[in-house]
C-alpha cells in the first residue's frame, strides 16, 4: 500500500499556529490527513480551527491525542530543538518541513537522535505523502493519485514535476518522500529505497537527486545489490559550475566529489533507467517497466 | 578516530562566505590563536602607526582582497606585488601608499582586478617548518572532522591526490567536543614535540572552539608553522561560515564586504531570491533549486547555455518577480528569458500576475518563453494569454526548452 504514513497516521503539527504552520496543516486536513494535535509554547489550551486541541508540549500532545507523527513548521533557529521535543515524546515520525537550520544545529540533533527510535524525514523537505490517505508536507495534493510507484527526492518542484508526468500518463504512486536539501538530514535515498523495495505495493522507483555528497552513489550501490523492481533516476545539476552552491545548502560539488557524471554512472551500473533531462522521468521509469 | 572520507576543503554544502585576510586575524585573536602580531590600515599614515607600535624591523604589507596570488600581482598603476616585506614604519606608509586605493591584478581576479582600500601590516616571521590543518564540516560524517598534514603550504587537494598517505583525517564527536588526547595525537602526527607539544595544542583547541562557536564550516590554517624562533602559529588562514546560522553572530555578518561579491547575487538575496550569474545568454527564472538546476540542464541538453540559476523560492510574490526579471535583463549577455514555474503552493494566477507586471515594469529587451504547470494553471494560463504582451507559451517542460534555445538564435 504504502510507506510511513496511511489512513491511521495521527498527525501533530509543532508550530500550527504560526503562519505556514496553520496553512499547511489546513491543507492537509482538507486532503484527508488526520491533524490531530497541534504544539505551540504557550498556547496551550487553545483549540485551532475549532477542532484541534493546541499543547505546550510534544509530550503532552502525545499523552493526550496518540499522535504518532509530527509535522515541524517552527523557524529555524528552534527548529533543531523541536525535532529533539518530538523525539523525546516517542513521536515516531518526524516530517520537518523547515528550511534554513544551522547545520550545527542539525549536527547535534542527529547525536540526540541516535538512541531513539524514530525516523526524522527533513529538514528542508516538502514531506511525504501517501496519494488518497494521508498528505504531511506543503506538496500540492491533487497533482497525486493513488497507485504503485514509489518516488524519492531531495528537491521539493522536482518531485512535483516527476509525480505530475507520473499522474498524467496513468501512473499512480505509493508513497512520495521528499529527504530535503540539507546536508545533513534524517532519511537518504537509501533509506527510502530500501523501504520501497521492502513495501510489497510498490512496484517501481523514481529516484530524484542532485549534485553534491555522496547519497545517490549509497542508493545505487543498494539497489544493485538488493532491489530487483525497476527503478528511473534524474540528477539534477549537470551543468551547474563546480564551488557554487546551487540553492539547496547540499547541492554543490567541490573537492571533485560529488558531481552528476558520477552519480549517472553508479546509477546506471547498477541497472537504474536514467532521465537525462527532467521532462523524461516517467517515461524512463516507463521504457524499464516494460 | 578513522578515516572519514572528507571532502578536502568542501564546506561541503555551505555558501562560502569569504572574510578579509585581517578579519580571520581578528577572530583567531579572539579565540586565543596564536598568529603573528599585526593590525589592519586603511591610509598609509595608518599603515605607519601600526607598524610603530608593532615594534620590529622585520614588516610584511599585505594588500586586503578576497581574491588569491597576490603577491605575484600587479596593480594597475603598475606597482608590482600584493605583498611586500620592509624593516621600518617609514617604508610601510609608502608601500601602503602605492598599494591603497589601486586595483590589483591576480590570477584570480580576472582582468578587472580588485581595489585594494585596506592593508594588513605585520610581523613576519622566519619560517622553520610549513604544516596543514583544517576543520570541516563533513556531510558523510555528520561531524567535524580535522584535516592535518605535514606538507603545509601547498594545495592540500594536490596532496591528497598525489601522496594521501601524508594526511591525517581525524572525526571529532560532535557531543564531546575535540578530546586533549586527540590533540596530542595530531600534535604527535605533526611532529610538533617537546616544547610545541602545549602550544600546538592550545591552537588546535582554540582553533575547534572557534570553529564551533562561529557555526564555521570550514577553517583552513594553510600554513600551520613552526617560527626559527620555535613558536607555532597560524600563518593563514581561511573561514568559511554557515549562511543559515549568521542570524546568531552579527559580529561575523559585520565582516561581509559586498563589493566582493557579484552585484547582482547581492541584489538578489536583498529580495530573498538565491541568484548565481553563469555565462551563457538563456536567462531562466524557476521555483524551487533542484527544478532550478533541471531548467539549466534541460537548456543545455536542448543546445543552449543557461545565463543564470535563479530560485524564486515557494511562496514567491510580485514584486520578487519584478525584482528578479529586473535582475535578469540587467544582464547583457541574455538573448531569451526562460520562466519555468511549477505551482504547488505558488498559485500560476499568481505567478502570472507577477510576470505581466514585470513585463509591464521592464520593458522587455528579449522574448519571453513561459511554461506553468500546477496549482491555477488554467487562471494563470488565461491572463498571460489575455495580457496580449509578447510571450511564448510553452506546453511542458521539453517544448519550453525547446522554444528559448530557439528564440535565443533567433535574436542574434
Amino acid at each position: 500500500m504504502s510507506i510511513l504514513v496511511d489512513k491511521n497516521t495521527r498527525l501533530l503539527v509543532q508550530g500550527i499556529t504560526g503562519k505556514a504552520g496553520g496553512f499547511h496543516a489546513k491543507q492537509c486536513a482538507e486532503y484527508g490527513t488526520n491533524v490531530v494535535a497541534g504544539v505551540t509554547p504557550g498556547r496551550g489550551g487553545e483549540t485551532w480551527e475549532n477542532t484541534v486541541p493546541v499543547f505546550n508540549t510534544s509530550q503532552e500532545a502525545r499523552e493526550k491525542t496518540g499522535c504518532n507523527a509530527t509535522m515541524i513548521f517552527v523557524p529555524a533557529p528552534g527548529a533543531a530543538d523541536a525535532i529533539l521535543e518530538a523525539a523525546d515524546a516517542g513521536i515516531e515520525l518526524i516530517v520537518c518541513i523547515t528550511e534554513g537550520i544551522p547545520v550545527i544545529d542539525m549536527m547535534r540533533a542527529k547525536v540526540g537522535l541516535r538512541d531513539k527510535k524514530v525516523r526524522l524525514i527533513g529538514p528542508n523537505c516538502p514531506g511525504i505523502i501517501t496519494p488518497g490517505q494521508c498528505k504531511i508536507g506543503i506538496m500540492p495534493g491533487y497533482i497525486h493519485k493513488p497507485g504503485k510507484v514509489g518516488v524519492v527526492s531531495r528537491s521539493g518542484t522536482l518531485t512535483y514535476e516527476a509525480v505530475w508526468q507520473l499522474t498524467s500518463r496513468g501512473l499512480g504512486q505509493s508513497t512520495c518522500i521528499g529527504i530535503g536539501g540539507d546536508p545533513i538530514n534524517g532519511t537518504s535515498h537509501t533509506d527510502a529505497v530500501r523501504m520501497f523495495n521492502e513495501d510489497p505495493d510498490t512496484e517501481a522507483i523514481i529516484l530524484i537527486g542532485e549534485i553534491g555528497g555522496t547519497g545517490e552513489e549509497e542508493a545505487a550501490a543498494y539497489i544493485k545489490e538488493h532491489v530487483k523492481k525497476p527503478v528511473a533516476a534524474f540528477i539534477a545539476g549537470a551543468t551547474a559550475p563546480p564551488g557554487r552552491r546551487m540553492g539547496h545548502a547540499g547541492a554543490i560539488v567541490s573537492g571533485g566529489k560529488g558531481t552528476a557524471e558520477g552519480k549517472i554512472a553508479a546509477l546506471e551500473a547498477a541497472g537504474v533507467g536514467i532521465a537525462r533531462t527532467p521532462a523524461e522521468m516517467a517515461d524512463a521509469l516507463i521504457k524499464k517497466m516494460k | 578516530m578513522f578515516d572519514a572520507h572528507p571532502q578536502f576543503l568542501s564546506a561541503e554544502g555551505y555558501t562560502a562566505m569569504n572574510i578579509h585576510e585581517y578579519q580571520a586575524k581578528e577572530l583567531m585573536l579572539k579565540y586565543g590563536v596564536a598568529t603573528p602580531p599585526g593590525a589592519v590600515a586603511g591610509t598609509a599614515e595608518e599603515a605607519e602607526a601600526v607598524a610603530k607600535s608593532l615594534n620590529t624591523t622585520d614588516l610584511v604589507i599585505k594588500a586586503q582582497i578576497h581574491a588569491g596570488g597576490r603577491g605575484k600581482g600587479t596593480f594597475t598603476n603598475g606597482f608590482k606585488g600584493g605583498v611586500h616585506l620592509c624593516k621600518t614604519a617609514a617604508e610601510a606608509k609608502d608601500l601602503a601608499s602605492k598599494m591603497i586605493g589601486q586595483t590589483l591584478v591576480t590570477i584570480q581576479t580576472g582582468e578587472a582586478g580588485k581595489l585594494v582600500s585596506k592593508v594588513l601590516v605585520g610581523q613576519s616571521k622566519e619560517i622553520a617548518r610549513e604544516l596543514y590543518f583544517a576543520i570541516v564540516l563533513d556531510r558523510e560524517a555528520q561531524a567535524p572532522v580535522i584535516i592535518a598534514s605535514t606538507r603545509g603550504g601547498m594545495n592540500i587537494e594536490d596532496v591528497a591526490h598525489e601522496t594521501p598517505e601524508l594526511l591525517l583525517h581525524m572525526r571529532v564527536d560532535p557531543a564531546l567536543g575535540l578530546q586533549p588526547y586527540e590533540a596530542r595525537k595530531l600534535a604527535e602526527y605533526l611532529d610538533l614535540k617537546g616544547d610545541l607539544l602545549k602550544p600546538a595544542c592550545a591552537i588546535f583547541h582554540a582553533l575547534y572552539k572557534c570553529f564551533i562557536a562561529t557555526d564555521c564550516s570550514l577553517v583552513e590554517i594553510n600554513p600551520l608553522v613552526v617560527t626559527k624562533q620555535n613558536e607555532v602559529m597560524a600563518l593563514d588562514a581561511k573561514f568559511n561560515f554557515d549562511d543559515n546560522a549568521m542570524f546568531r553572530h552579527p559580529d561575523i555578518m559585520a565582516y561581509r564586504d559586498i563589493t566582493e561579491e557579484d552585484p547582482r547575487e547581492v541584489e538578489a538575496s536583498k529580495f530573498g531570491l538565491s541568484y548565481i550569474g553563469l555565462d551563457g545568454n538563456i536567462a531562466c527564472l524557476v521555483n524551487g533549486a533542484g527544478l532550478a538546476m533541471g531548467t539549466m540542464d534541460i537548456i543545455q541538453y536542448a543546445g543552449g547555455r543557461p545565463a543564470n540559476f535563479l530560485d524564486v523560492g515557494g511562496g514567491a510574490n510580485e514584486q520578487q518577480v519584478t525584482e528578479a526579471f529586473k535582475i535578469l535583463v540587467s544582464d547583457k549577455n541574455v538573448k531569451a528569458i526562460l520562466v519555468n514555474i511549477f505551482g504547488g503552493i505558488m498559485k500560476c494566477d499568481t505567478i502570472a500576475q507577477g510576470i505581466i507586471n514585470a513585463v509591464k515594469a521592464v520593458s522587455l529587451p528579449v522574448p519571453l518563453v513561459v511554461r506553468l504547470e500546477g496549482t491555477n494553471v488554467a487562471a494563470g494560463k488565461k491572463l498571460l494569454q489575455e495580457s496580449n504582451l509578447p510571450i511564448i507559451a510553452a506546453d511542458d517542460l521539453a517544448d519550453a526548452a525547446k522554444k528559448v534555445v530557439a528564440a535565443a538564435l533567433g535574436n542574434k
